[in-house]
Formats: structure tokens, sequence, C-alpha cells
């Protein structure tokens, strides 16, 4: 920690440190965010803690029509992961409005609604609905889902349509927008660009990767759909890459990082790839009090190590010293 | 994941309709016929479990990231082990397999109790409590709760093997009447419990069937019950990763009224389900013999509904579902559970089985808040992991 050139030569208390950031102009009083799909609308969580307590809540996305989503089996263990196939099982932007927002709004949460589409006309229609009604703090565009059954590619495999989506929801709203992306491309940096220059504020990265599993035995997928997003540590290695290429190439734009957040360890290393903030997804089904842990632990760790401002991590990779 | 320290307990202690998360100390580990039974000092969870929940434990086998779920085997309130829930479990995957490793004062990282449980009549009427295989475990829970209320409880018990009926002692002394099936004719009748399903429904003179057990088992009995217009609860298996209602990735097809079918959150409306009104036509649980009772979607509904509304937590809740805005008064806020007092002062030696916190207050569900009656639980899920 000497060497770190951003921490302070003195060890801090945990008060001196100030854990705000903020994702374009999204101002969060810490970095821990629930992610998508991950979190349902929040009240389940908060029969545990105060679910205000996040930086923010990203809610699960929703869809213009209600959707039942896939038949079960929708879930796998696998090594230090999970596959999930759920096919967007929501109750549809009306009734995310009527009941979930409304619910959210009175605990004081600020909320990142999540909306998806099979149609760019959908995620335009989504966005259109949401547009009147307060207690929305900004959106994030869910172009990457893998599950859900679409004819030809996910959004987020192409640098057009992930733009044309982007465009068209831009055009109903002044709210922060944040694109969610998939690592299942040749080269994400390229639909990153695509997605800012259509107007997205902001990227959410990374969605979960696709893959499957198989029992040896029956021989049966472990999935209904067979193919489903793999989340959790085991994909973490992948999204703190994506987000430090990302940020390479484009350090202005504010990256949610995600995936296999599980300890104030990992919460640090995706800041330093160059992310503002963090979604933190599958810990919570193995922990349900994980969100509010991991925010007492990160300004603990902060005072520990010397860090006063949050924001001072993002971005900060240490060079090796030697090969020059 | 981090652990906390032994007799920890986190969540809102002063809400006794939460679940919580608690460090508790292993207190019984035992073997019994083919499965283990791990009975875990959990005086918060003990305090506000009801019959037909369930926990969820953290295990440390290789890579495991999820809890495991098991339903509550029973909870003992009063008395030396005062405090302590019973958890029943086979030995059939990594997770379980690390649990047969624990050791008498481990500490097992619980999160509980969750789940819908089963409704509790409302009016005298004999009930009949069927269980297959290690799904006997809430059966037991439930049967104390039945008997306590003064109802009468008939058992019927089927398994495999001999040495997968759990404690068949247990099962006698928990009913007026005990039949056990073995499949090898080990113990008991020779076949399955739905062979002498009927039997056992006269013999009780059964106005409810609850069952735990294999889903094709659960099934099979579901659509007995619907077919001779008898009320039954189940406790249904899915996979779950969550446990608490935030991934989706248990839910089970239930028809409403209307005819149509919404997937619903076996750990959040369940585990606990009306059997007649899952539509299990579109689950890849087994088919069994015989007629199927309940109606396929051309029929445009469930089919008439036994007389349940005797069940204090039945399908009013479970049909306006978690959107439901004006529906609080039918969702029974739990009963004020006794306080947790030993009895003897045993119990105050040994040094976690002495700590008890104050009582909690129950309140009316403040949980989810007003319009958001979800139905925070779920079903038994003994899976292979």
């Amino acid at each position: 920690m000497i060497d770190d050139p951003v921490a302070d030569t003195a060890t801090l208390q945990p008060s001196e440190v100030s854990l705000a950031t903020s994702l374009a102009s999204l101002q969060l009083s810490n970095p821990v965010l629930s992610a998508s799909g991950c979190f349902a609308s929040g009240a389940e969580i908060n029969r545990f803690y105060d679910v205000g307590e996040l930086g923010a809540i990203v809610v699960k996305s929703m869809t213009l029509a209600p959707r039942q989503g896939l038949p079960t089996p929708r879930m796998a263990e696998t090594p230090s992961g999970m596959l999930n196939a759920i096919g967007l099982q929501n109750p549809g932007v009306d009734e995310w409005i009527e009941h979930d927002l409304q619910w959210l709004r009175r605990h004081g949460a600020t909320v990142v609604a999540s909306i998806a589409g099979s149609s760019v006309e959908e995620f335009r229609e989504v966005a259109r609905r949401l547009k009147p009604h307060d207690g929305i703090h900004a959106l994030e565009v869910n172009l990457s889902c893998p599950n859900v059954e679409h004819r030809g590619l996910v959004f987020a495999c192409s640098t057009d349509e992930s733009a044309r989506v982007i465009a068209a929801v831009r055009r109903e709203t002044t709210l922060p927008l944040l694109a969610k992306l998939t690592s299942d491309v040749t080269e994400i940096v390229s639909i990153a660009r695509s997605v800012v220059d259509a107007g997205a504020d902001g990227l959410t990265l990374i969605n979960t990767l696709l893959g499957m599993a198989i029992d040896p035995v029956s021989g049966q997928p472990e999935l209904f759909n067979q193919y489903g997003g793999l989340s959790g540590p085991a994909i973490r290695p992948v999204a703190v890459r994506n987000v430090h290429q990302v940020h390479q190439a484009l350090p202005n734009v504010p990256i949610l990082g995600c995936g296999g957040v599980a300890t104030v360890e990992d919460i640090v290393q995706f800041l330093r790839a160059g992310a503002s903030a963090v979604s933190v997804g599958t810990a919570t089904f193995a922990d349900p009090f994980i969100g509010q842990r991991l925010v007492d632990d990160l300004r603990r760790w902060m005072a520990r190590y010397g860090h006063r401002r949050l924001t001072d991590l993002i971005g900060r990779v240490t060079p090796f010293g030697h090969g020059g | 994941m981090a652990r906390f320290p032994i007799g920890q307990v986190r969540g809102r202690l002063d809400d006794a309709t939460t679940p919580v998360g608690a460090s508790c100390e292993v207190v019984v580990r035992r073997r019994e016929g083919a499965y283990w039974l791990l009975t875990m000092a959990a005086p918060e969870i003990a305090r506000r479990a009801q019959p037909g929940q369930f926990v969820s434990i953290a295990v440390e086998s290789r890579g495991a990231l999820l809890r495991r779920p098991f339903s509550i085997a029973k909870v003992t309130r009063r008395g030396a082990v005062a405090g302590t829930i019973d958890v029943i479990f086979d030995d059939h995957g990594p997770g379980t397999n690390w649990l047969t490793r624990v050791q008498l004062h481990d500490t097992l990282d619980v999160i509980g109790p969750l789940g819908r449980g089963f409704p509790l009549p409302q009016r005298k009427v004999a009930c009949l409590l069927v269980g297959g295989g290690y799904g006997v475990a809430p059966l037991f829970f439930l049967a104390r709760a039945l008997s306590d209320s003064g109802l009468r409880v008939d058992m019927l018990v089927g398994a495999a093997t001999a040495d997968r009926i759990h404690d068949a002692i247990e099962t006698k002394s928990l009913s007026v009447s005990a039949t056990f099936t073995t499949e090898d004719g080990s113990y008991g009748h020779q076949g399955r419990v739905t062979d002498v399903l009927d039997e056992a429904i006269e013999r009780a003179g059964a106005g409810v069937v609850y069952a735990c057990g294999p889903n094709a088992m659960l099934r099979a009995v579901s659509e007995r019950c619907a077919q001779r217009g008898i009320p039954v609860q189940i406790s249904l298996e899915e996979r779950m990763a969550c446990g608490t209602g935030v991934c989706f990735t248990c839910v089970v097809p239930m028809r409403g009224r209307d005819g149509e079918v919404v997937h619903r959150r076996s750990c959040i409306d369940g585990p606990v389900v009306n059997g007649a009104h899952v539509a299990w036509e579109r689950t890849r649980f087994g088919v069994p013999s015989g007629t199927v009772a309940v109606a396929d979607e051309s029929h445009g509904g469930h089919p008439a509904d036994p007389q349940d509304d005797f069940l204090d937590a039945d399908e009013t809740k479970l049909d306006a579902g978690q959107d439901a805005t004006d529906n609080s008064a039918a969702v029974d806020g739990p009963a004020a559970l006794p306080p947790m007092i030993p009895e003897s002062p045993r119990a105050t030696r040994r040094g976690v089985l002495g700590k008890f916190g104050p009582s909690a207050t129950p309140k009316p569900d403040s949980t989810l808040d007003s319009d958001r009656r979800d139905h925070p639980d779920a079903g038994d899920p003994r899976r292979d992991r």
C-alpha cells in the first residue's frame, strides 16, 4: 500500500471516508448497487435490511407486456457460479409503475429502471411509459439478455442494433441512460462506442456469459432453455477485463461494473479497472445481507488503506515498475 | 462467504414476520436410517417458524456458491433444547455431503424461516399427512401443530426402502393411524403411497390432505384429492438459487380462477401451494397413472374448488397474487409466538442454548408493505446438490 500513489500515508477513520460517486448525472451515496434481475422489486430484500442503504437499486428488467418466462429448470449451479435462464419473467411496465415503483418511492430508494424488449419499438414504448413518473433516477437498457427467445441475434451483439435501441430510448428520456452490454462479442469496445454515439450516458459491463451444462447420466441439459447466463465469481475476471478495456478506450464514459462481485476486494478491483460503481448480483442469492455488508466493508477497507475518496480509486491501475 | 460469530443474528429483529440470518451452533448431528438429522441452536428462527417453512444453509463444498434449502422438521420452544430447529436431509450431492461432515458445535450460517407454510384449518377437520422419503420432514412439525390445535392427524408415509422411512416411531406417536409403504416391501405395505391413498383418506375421514415428497408423488396425490374434492396442500420442490424471492428460478405454474397460468416463486408464494391449482401438465414432474383431474387449458380454469375456505391462508391469497392491493385482511399475520423459556436449568449450562434474545413482538405484516403482500416463503427444496 505504501507504493500505491493514490493512498494517503496515514490510516483514516471510517467516518473520514467518502463513498460518494456518480454515473453521469446520477449521484450515488455509495457505489454498491443491486444488479438487475438479482434483486426482484426491492421488497423481498427489504425484509432483511433497509434497501435504501444501497447506492441504487437496479430493478429486474421490465418489458411492455407481462411475461411468465420459461419453464423450469431455470437454474444450475456450476463451479463458482450458476447458470440461469428465466426468460425475463416480469409483471410488465404498467404493473411495475403501479406497484413496485410506488413501493420504491416510499422507501426512498434511488431507482434505476432496467428496460428490455424484443424489438426497438418495445424498448422505446417501455421508456415512453416510464417518462411521466417521478422516482426513477436512471434507465438501464438490457441489450444483452441472452435468455429471451428472439429470432436472430441478441441486440448487444450488433453495433447497429444496439445503437438503434439506444437512440430510440434516448428520444424518450432525459434521465441518465446506461447501456448494459454482453461480453459475448468479438470486440466489446466497438459496441460500447456505438451505444455512446447513439446517446448512452454510461455503460453497464457485463451481463452474464452464455453457457450450458448437461447432466451426464440423463443426457438432458440442466436448463429447459439449454443455454443460460453464467454469473457469479466464475465470470469476474472476464468482467474486470471488459471494464478495463472499455475504460482505456473511452475514459470519459462512466461504467457500472457487474459480474461476480461478492467482496469488498472485488469492488475495488472493478473501481481500479475503471468502474465508477458496481452492481451486485448472484452474491445476493447466497447472502441476502450482502449489499448492506459491502457498504460497511468498503468504508472500513478504504479507511484501512488510507483512501479518503472513492472516486480517487477509479481507473487507478498501478503499472509494474520494471521493464522500462 | 463472510461468516459471523457464533450466536450472531442479523435482520429486523424487532419484526417477527421477517426471516433472519443467524450463525447457529450444531447441537445434535445424527445418522437416522438413510438420512441425517441436524439440530441447530437458532432461537430467532425457532421463534418465528411456522410448519412448512424452510431454512437455507450456506455450505462450503468446493465451488458451491448457493445455500441449500431444508424444510424445518421440528422447532423446540421449551425445555432443555429450547430455541433449536431440526432439519433432515439425504446425502445426495456435494452440498448435502458437506453437511454430513459438519461436527457437533460447528456453526452454520442459516437464513430463515422462509416461505409460505401450511395453512392450518380454522375449523375441526381430520387431517391426513402424506409424506415421501425425507419429505416427511415438515410433516412432523405440522403434525405437532395440528395435534396441539386438537385436530385428528393420520399419517401415510412411503419410501423406496425401510431405511428411508424416517422415524416410524415418531410418526406413529404423532398420529391416530400411521400407514407405511415401501417399494421393496421391506416395511409396511409393498408399493407406493398412492396405492393406499384412498384407504388412508377413508380411515382418517380426511377433510384436508397435506403432502410433501417427490414431485411425482405430489402430482399423483394432488390429482387424486382434486378428483375426490378434498382440499390438498403440498410442499413443492423446485431448483432454487436464493430462497428469498429475488432470483425467479424456482417458479411453479399455478392456474388461477380465470384459467390463466402464472409462474409463482416457490420460495415466496410457496413452498406450500394448493396442489389442485398446480398446472402439472406444464411441469416436468412425472405423469401419474390414472385420470388427470386438474383441468387443462381448454376447460378455462381449475376445477370447482373443494370447500377449502376453512384453511386460514388459502388461495384467496395466492390468486390475488403478489400484486394485490387490498387483500391485507386475507393475510394471516403470524400468530403471536410463544416465548422460549428454558424449563430446565440444564438449558443454561450450554452456552448457546442458554442465550435468548428479547421476545420479538410480532406485528402485522410490515415486511413487504401494504400493497405488496408477497408471501415470503418457499417449498421443500430437496434436490441433488
